[in-house]
């Protein structure tokens, strides 16, 4: 494998198209954050018409819920959750534009027909590495619903963010493909 | 009889999740190493662990915690039966440590009061879930892991027929572990508690993720299956992060206790690669 490629968000149609499955990537620019309860009220404003708090067009949500900031850092420690919880609110996001997701753990077969129709790539962060994460990380700023607290929409100032093509925008995805290539029979 | 007044308690269990939370184990980071440096294959595999290393050294350097998900408190108290706790209550003076911990860490606070009615956070990382035991002696052994929920929702519980033998303690393990996939956040260390009670096979399991990676059961047959198992679970080729490759756990530790004639519990506890545990005899 070679070096990471630097890529910049928002992300443009013709940037997402070229990111393969199993690139590494190092992500520069600002990032959304949300999980459940914020994905919960994304949905409510779609459902009632109403305008989301951010234009999601061309953007890059990632699925976290950080530690508490600790004097003079901008936030704490910051690994992706689980991104399947995301999963039913995810393909009317990715209608509206969303070109990208950070998290960790399998998306479903809706999600992903979602991402090809719509050109879109899930970025796999590496779970538990929260505190390599927050490095990358150089600010942050409440953009939505302040009372969620961790679980609040931020906008994340990143430099070099490293992250994982795991499915790109053609339904290729490093969970189904790769682990086959490293299975072995056991003695019994 | 010795005397321990519980604010020792207290500032001994602060100590334990501050460090835990932000510092990995030796044995752990070695393993890690190990895994990076002789045995993966696959490039992204190798790319997931080189990060989880370097994350270790973030988390080291800065004392950020080591996962954003600093977990539920476990406490194992191994207390002398020939100590009398003064100065107030044990259970308090536990649970005091780790709200401080939690506290001056700035470690995420993940509990709620009532998991079904009232999902309102304790605001404190508390209450702490306490294991006592009493043993010989004047002296009180704790051991704290903070536990991540990534892992600890895959693991799981099952009654074996005393026929199912090893076999059957073998096929529970692999389905337990090829149904959490990626979720548990793998390199992943299994412990594993067989016979007893259904209480017991679990807290035997929960104390086998604390064990030194390394280490074999002193009885030669369950030190085999341990091995056994642990070729088996990292033949699944889920890998590290689930993304395919030759290292998906680091460890498999199995404990047993006697059992009744009609019926063997197994539980499997799976703990990810943040293995945060610290001890202290005090
Ligand atoms: S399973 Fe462990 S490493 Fe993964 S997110 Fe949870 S605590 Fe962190």
């Amino acid at each position: 494998m070679t070096g990471p490629r630097m890529m910049s968000t928002p992300l443009s149609a013709e940037t997402a198209l070229s990111l393969k499955s199993g690139e590494a990537v190092l992500i520069s620019g600002d990032i959304f954050t949300g999980r459940d309860a914020a994905h919960r009220k994304l949905d409510d404003c779609i459902r009632e018409g109403r305008p989301l708090p951010f234009d999601i067009r061309g953007q890059v949500i990632y699925y976290v819920g950080p530690s508490p900031a600790p004097p003079g850092k901008v936030i704490g420690s910051a690994g992706p959750t689980t991104s399947g919880r995301m999963d039913p609110f995810t393909p009317a996001l990715l209608d509206l534009g969303l070109k990208g997701m950070i998290g960790k753990g399998t998306r479903s077969e809706a999600v992903v027909q979602s991402m090809v129709r719509n050109g879109a790539v899930y970025f796999g962060a590496v779970g538990g590495a929260a505190a390599l994460i927050a490095r990358s990380i150089i600010q942050a700023d409440t953009v939505a619903w302040p009372e969620l607290g961790p679980e609040a929409v931020f906008r994340l100032t990143v430099k070099d963010f490293p992250a994982i093509v795991v499915i790109d925008a053609f339904g290729n995805d490093l969970y189904r493909t790769e682990p086959p290539k490293y299975r072995r029979e056991s003695r019994r | 009889m010795r005397e321990i007044d519980v604010s020792f308690v207290s500032t001994a269990v602060k100590g334990l999740f501050l460090k835990a939370n932000t510092s990995i184990g030796q044995d752990v980071y070695n393993a890690l190493v190990t895994a990076l440096e002789k045995i993966e294959e696959s490039p992204v595999g190798r790319r997931v662990l080189e990060q989880i290393i370097k994350n270790h050294d973030a988390a080291r350097a800065t004392g950020m915690p080591i996962c954003q998900d600093t977990g539920m408190a476990v406490v194992f108290a191994d207390i002398g039966q020939d100590v009398h706790f003064t100065g107030g209550d044990l259970v308090q003076a536990v649970n005091s440590g780790v709200e401080q911990a939690y506290s001056e860490g700035f470690f995420r606070r993940s509990l709620v009061r009532d998991p079904l009615f009232d999902r309102t956070n304790t605001g404190t990382n508390t209450p702490a879930v306490i294991h006592t035991r009493i043993v010989r002696g004047e002296r009180v052994h704790i051991l704290i892991t903070p536990k991540g929920f990534g892992s600890e929702n895959m693991s799981a519980v099952k009654f074996l027929t005393p026929a199912q033998g090893p076999e059957g303690v073998r096929d529970f393990i692999m389905d337990t572990v090829k149904a959490a996939g990626p979720n548990p956040c793998p390199p992943t260390i299994i412990g594993v508690g067989v016979g007893g009670t259904m209480e017991l096979a679990a807290i035997m399991a929960k104390r086998g993720t604390l064990y030194t990676v390394g280490r074999r059961n002193p009885d030669a047959k369950y030190g085999a299956l341990e091995l056994e198992i642990l070729e088996a679970v990292n033949n699944t080729g889920i890998g590290p992060g689930g993304l395919g490759g030759r290292v998906t756990c680091l460890d498999v530790h199995i404990d047993f206790a006697p059992g009744h004639i009609a019926g063997t519990p197994v539980a499997v506890n799976i703990c990810c690669h943040a293995a945060r545990h610290a001890e202290i005899t005090l």
